[in-house]
């Protein structure tokens, strides 16, 4: 079975060097220089793959990023395997393991093909319309599709590869080494322009390096001669950046591109380590020029996806660049000159090539007439009607085309043959284009879509703009660049060229059958599967957008992204609608232009670098003292601390206690400060919070509630004023940075007058939260010439002090009902003054606390949490914080919206508490509240927002919002759970010292 | 990801800028006196045009400064930026 098929040596692959890889469990041996797929064709291996809905074997299809079928899984079962890779891209090296998708138990014997005998059953849409009845039987069948689809197998473990992001900035910006983008870019070095080139190949010269048409000569050389000398001259240009095996994904608008750059994924293994595997390059280009090329299209006929069926480009690359013969009984089938190329490259290297089979009536070409003289038999007027062979082509059956095209006539020959070129012409590669919000037009003569409008500074030049001989290439790219680079003169003036002039076309999307449509499988997407009667059915049933078509029938939807088959359908639906192609519209081409791992999206954002986060200056100290950690926003800080194994449940009772019984420390340094100074100041602050602010004295705190303009409570924090224009806002953890950006926009656009100035100080500051009722004589011991009489310092007032020689703020404010004091002193010195508290407080057993234990005990007292006692809905009033709102002032952010008549209403959720009937039972966060338990459907009328077991209180405690809530007091209410019903009575929110008085204490 | 002219910072990458927005709403100077649909006129409605529209964008990882942008909505493309305070341009 295994023979070689290496014709002759080539200089893009180096036969002294040989390598051995593994392809489904065996090995074999290619050179270096070879990609998985032309090592495979050499050793005589086309079936790779199995396709996706029928399971039909399936071989190497082409030699470059469009391919459909050779998708494989590199090296599978290590943690660097990768799925869907397309063999046509992977370059061999020493070790390479490689193995087929989509088959079990093997691409051999796939029991799955069983579904190509069942593929009647199978039209478009099948799943659509199979599996809608009964609806309450989809979890049953989602089980068995979910397990039939997929291709590839993602890998299990992390990736060990490091994948790296670079930003870039270029004048020009070439995308294609093709001989237009060689051309291009030199021109555009030369003339001073800063330019990167890059192609997603690892050799530069695109399909013009392997051209052997010798009817095209470009100063008296071939193209291939003449390009390689000018490949040569790249290396001298100043300016001038190439990067190879570069492939752009994304073409955004702005010029702004992602390149994926592939570093060491053709090395071996051990060459892999501790080097960046990809790198996205983001380029900002001022110009781009797109030499992208064009993708050969295949034919549509019956059965025309066997293995040994390829594009006629690609059996020419195998043969020109890596040396490789696709088979040993050749047939080509062509509408245009460009398969007599391919078919002349393998009799050059003396591979028998038994039959051009041409749909054209005839065609002069000078290749053509140099075909004639080898005695290569052509069929003119003739179309392939069926073929042969399951898992490898074996024979074609032809026939003679009528005049229209739409038929087939006469006796039906059939030819031997193992490997079939088709040549269906050449669509233009535009899809960056169209990424780039440019527009395309259809011409009409070429049958292809071509730029036409473009958003941003940018051409499109060789085939790509729809430039197909080197005499329109050359001479349109010359006008091109001199227009785009604003130049008078190229190198490109003054060449010679001569061409072979192609002098025939003849078109046909749907090629006929002796057999009805019905009966056939004329493949229009192969990866999916899509055939030309899914798309027909779709039209019969209605679809007309080719959006619909696409989704319907999978058209189009696979990892190639119907590179393709697209046009083909686009062709079909138009002849069937009889409605013209550019009317018609293509599918959006969306990025990536070709897979992009999720590594190289990420890039060195993983692990700890996934997002950042942000540590306290006493950080260390809780790390130290085995605190465990909460996210709160980016920040990290002290859950609860356990000691002894304690659970959290536990050592939350024990803080929480001790917090009440003695004094507890709290690390309040999240909490967000603003800074803000201005004559206006005070204004400013009875702008934005709905109490009054001008009154309040130098060294006096108070509370403050911020509202959004639709009245619902947006923040809060306890503001200091520290001077005449000077005050101190602080905000919640999480609310910092929004507030802060909504001040600024109320300061810049709608009271420019005011004259505020505002400053972030979070992080300037660390800050201490000392509490309890001992709280007064640990700081007492810190400083002792701070006199802390209610007197000099009553509740809700400032004062500057010096510990040591630090000096530090301390308001007398509490987020706990205990008498505390917040201690701030410049960050850096955070972890010393932390330590001095505890130290002072040993003998008062003084606890350190977390959040969790905070917020048990402001709930205690009753004292929300915005974002957890509030939802964006809740306006104070719903609150029950209407003492927090001013009548007296004539406007502030929310005020108007307070009056509006759904605010207005009665029946709103309103903040109460709730106390359950069995003082033990801590309800669950989010449960909902009902009046009834024997209705169905049953009113939600709210849901429980902060539950605790309150230890203080030995009773369990929670916060609910309930629909009329203010005015049910003492009622009787519901939660409903999965296994029980649980009875709670409405309550104050207030649980704890109603009165305030160990505020003093 | 376009590029903005930031007027007191020059061309920056779209990422460092936050939208506001569209632009030209005023905060009435008394709301007190306005009814409910002309405050909810305010409060809620907002255009959201495919084609030219004007905007609000912050500079938020930059200066932190508010200005005015005229941007096509359906190609990105901006027309015009001027600063908070000054005349739009006439389309």
């Amino acid at each position: 079975m295994t023979k070689n098929l290496r014709v002759k040596s080539s200089k893009y692959v180096d036969e002294t060097n040989r390598i051995s890889f593994k392809f489904n469990g065996k090995t074999y041996h290619g050179f270096k220089g070879d990609t998985l797929a032309s090592a495979l064709l050499a050793n005589n291996v086309h079936l790779v793959g199995r396709s996706f809905k029928y399971h039909r074997p399936r071989g190497i299809m082409t030699s470059g990023s469009e391919e459909p079928n050779a998708i494989v899984q590199i090296n599978p079962g290590t943690d660097r395997t990768e799925p869907n890779v397309r063999a046509t891209e992977v370059e061999i090296y020493e070790g390479l393991e490689a193995s087929s998708q989509n088959c079990w138990p093997s691409v051999q014997f796939d029991i799955g093909g069983i579904n190509n005998f069942l593929s009647p059953f199978f039209p478009a849409g099948f799943y659509y319309k199979t599996f809608m009845w009964p609806a309450s039987f989809w979890e049953k069948y989602e089980f068995f599709i979910r397990h039939s689809a997929g291709l590839g197998k993602s890998p299990t473990s992390s990736d060990p590869d490091i994948y790296d992001h670079r930003n870039v900035h270029y004048d020009v910006l070439v995308v294609g080494a093709g001989i237009s983008g060689i051309l291009a870019a030199k021109n555009a070095a030369k003339n001073n322009f800063k330019t990167l080139l890059v192609d997603e190949k690892n050799e530069l010269g695109g399909s013009t390096i392997f051209e052997n048409n010798e009817f095209n000569k470009i100063d008296n050389k071939t193209p291939s001669e003449w390009l390689k000398k000018e490949i040569e001259e790249l290396k001298e240009i100043k300016n001038l950046e190439i990067k190879t095996r570069t492939s752009v994904a994304a073409y955004h608008q702005y010029n702004y591109l992602l390149a994926r750059e592939n570093l060491t994924d053709h090395l071996e293994s051990k060459d892999k380590t501790n080097k960046i595997r990809q790198r996205l390059i983001k380029i900002r280009a001022k110009k781009v020029i797109l030499a992208t090329g064009a993708l050969e299209r295949p034919m549509i006929f019956n059965n025309n996806d066997r293995p040994g069926i390829m594009l006629s480009s690609a059996v020419k690359k195998y043969s020109e660049f890596y040396g490789v013969a696709c088979g040993s009984k050749n047939v080509f089938f062509t509408n245009n000159d460009s398969a007599y190329e391919s078919a002349l490259s393998l009799y050059n290297k003396g591979i028998n090539v038994e039959a051009i089979i041409d749909i054209r009536e005839q065609s002069e070409s000078k290749i053509v007439n140099k075909i004639k003289e080898t005695g290569i038999k052509i069929y003119w007027s003739h179309s392939i009607v069926d073929t042969a062979g399951y898992k490898r082509l074996n024979s074609v059956s032809i026939m003679k085309l009528s005049n229209d095209g739409t038929s087939v006539t006469g006796n039906k020959i059939s030819i031997s043959c193992d490997c079939l070129g088709v040549a269906g012409g050449w669509t233009p590669a535009v899809h960056l284009y169209t990424q780039s919000g440019s527009k395309l037009k259809f011409d009409e003569e070429k049958k292809v879509f071509l730029p036409n409008q473009s958003t941003s500074d940018q051409i499109s030049v060789g085939s790509c703009g729809g430039d197909f001989k080197i005499d329109e290439i050359i001479n349109n790219l010359n006008q091109k660049l001199k227009d785009t680079l604003n130049i008078n003169e190229t190198d490109l003036d003054n060449i010679k060229i001569e061409i072979d002039q192609e002098n025939s076309k003849r078109n046909i999307w749907l090629l006929p059958s002796d057999k009805p449509l019905g009966k056939t499988k004329p493949f229009v997407d192969y990866q999916n599967d899509a055939t030309a009667k899914d798309i027909k059915l779709a039209l019969r049933e209605g679809f007309r957008s080719i959006e619909h078509v696409k989704r319907y029938t999978t058209t189009g939807m696979g990892t190639d992204q119907g590179k393709l088959g697209n046009m083909h359908a686009l062709g079909i639906i138009a002849d069937t609608a009889g409605v013209k192609m550019g009317e018609l519209g293509t599918t959006t081409f969306r990025p990536p232009y070709t897979p992009l791992t999720f590594g190289t999206i990420v890039g060195r954002s993983v692990g700890k670098f996934f997002d950042i986060f942000r540590k306290t200056p006493i950080n260390d100290w809780h790390v130290e003292n085995k605190a465990e950690f909460e996210n709160v926003g980016q920040w990290k800080r002290a859950w609860y601390y356990p000691i002894n194994g304690e659970t959290m449940h536990q050592a939350v009772q024990r803080e929480s206690k001790a917090v009440r019984e003695s004094a507890g420390i709290l690390d309040a340094s999240t909490l967000g400060k603003i800074d803000i100074q201005g004559s206006d100041a005070s204004e400013f602050l009875n702008r934005v919070y709905t109490n009054a602010w001008s009154k309040l004295a130098i060294g006096k705190c108070r509370y403050g509630l911020m509202l959004n303009e639709d009245g619902m409570v947006y923040d809060d924090g306890v503001t200091t004023r520290l001077g005449e224009n000077h005050y101190i806002m602080t905000t919640t953890t999480g609310g910092a940075a929004n507030v802060l950006g909504k001040l600024e926009d109320y300061l810049q656009t709608e009271w420019p007058e005011l004259d505020v100035y505002l400053t972030s100080v979070t992080d300037h500051y660390a800050t201490a939260s000392l509490c309890g009722p001992n709280s007064k004589k640990i700081l007492k011991k810190i400083i002792p010439d701070l006199d802390l009489s209610d007197e000099n310092f009553p509740h809700m007032s400032f004062k500057e002090a010096n510990i040591g020689n630090i000096q530090c703020r301390i308001m007398r404010i509490s987020f706990t009902g205990e008498h505390s004091y917040e201690i701030n002193v410049q960050a850096s010195y955070g972890k010393d003054l932390w330590e001095k508290c505890m130290e002072a407080g040993q003998e008062f057993n003084i606890t350190p606390y977390g959040t969790e234990t905070m917020h048990l005990l402001r709930a205690e007292k009753g004292f929300i949490i915005v974002g957890q006692d509030t939802d964006g809905t809740m306006t104070p009033i719903d609150l029950q914080m209407d003492w927090i709102v001013s009548k007296k002032k004539y406007d502030f952010i929310g005020k108007r919206s307070l009056y509006r008549s759904d605010t207005m209403r009665e029946d709103r959720k309103q903040l109460v508490g709730l106390l359950t009937d069995d003082p033990n039972i801590v309800l669950e966060e989010g449960a909902q509240i009902v009046s009834e338990l024997n209705q169905s459907p049953v009113e939600m009328l709210g849901h429980v927002t902060s539950s605790y077991f309150s230890p203080n209180l030995n009773k369990s405690i929670a916060l609910a919002v309930v629909r009329g809530g203010k005015n049910m007091m003492g009622k009787k209410l519901f939660v409903p759970m999965e296994n029980k019903n649980i009875n709670v009575t409405v309550a104050n929110p207030v649980f704890y010292d109603e009165k305030n008085e160990r505020l003093n204490a | 990801m376009f590029l903005i002219n930031c007027p007191y910072c020059g061309e920056r990458d779209q990422q460092e800028f936050k939208a506001g927005g569209e632009a030209h709403i005023e905060r009435p100077k008394q709301p007190t006196e306005l009814s409910d649909d002309e405050w909810a006129e305010y409060l809620f409605m907002r255009k959201n045009i495919k084609g030219v529209q004007y905007e609000r964008w912050n500079h938020a990882h930059g200066c932190r400064k508010w200005f005015n942008v005229v941007r096509d909505t359906s190609n990105d493309e901006i027309k015009a930026i001027y600063k908070m305070g000054e005349k739009p341009p006439s389309q």
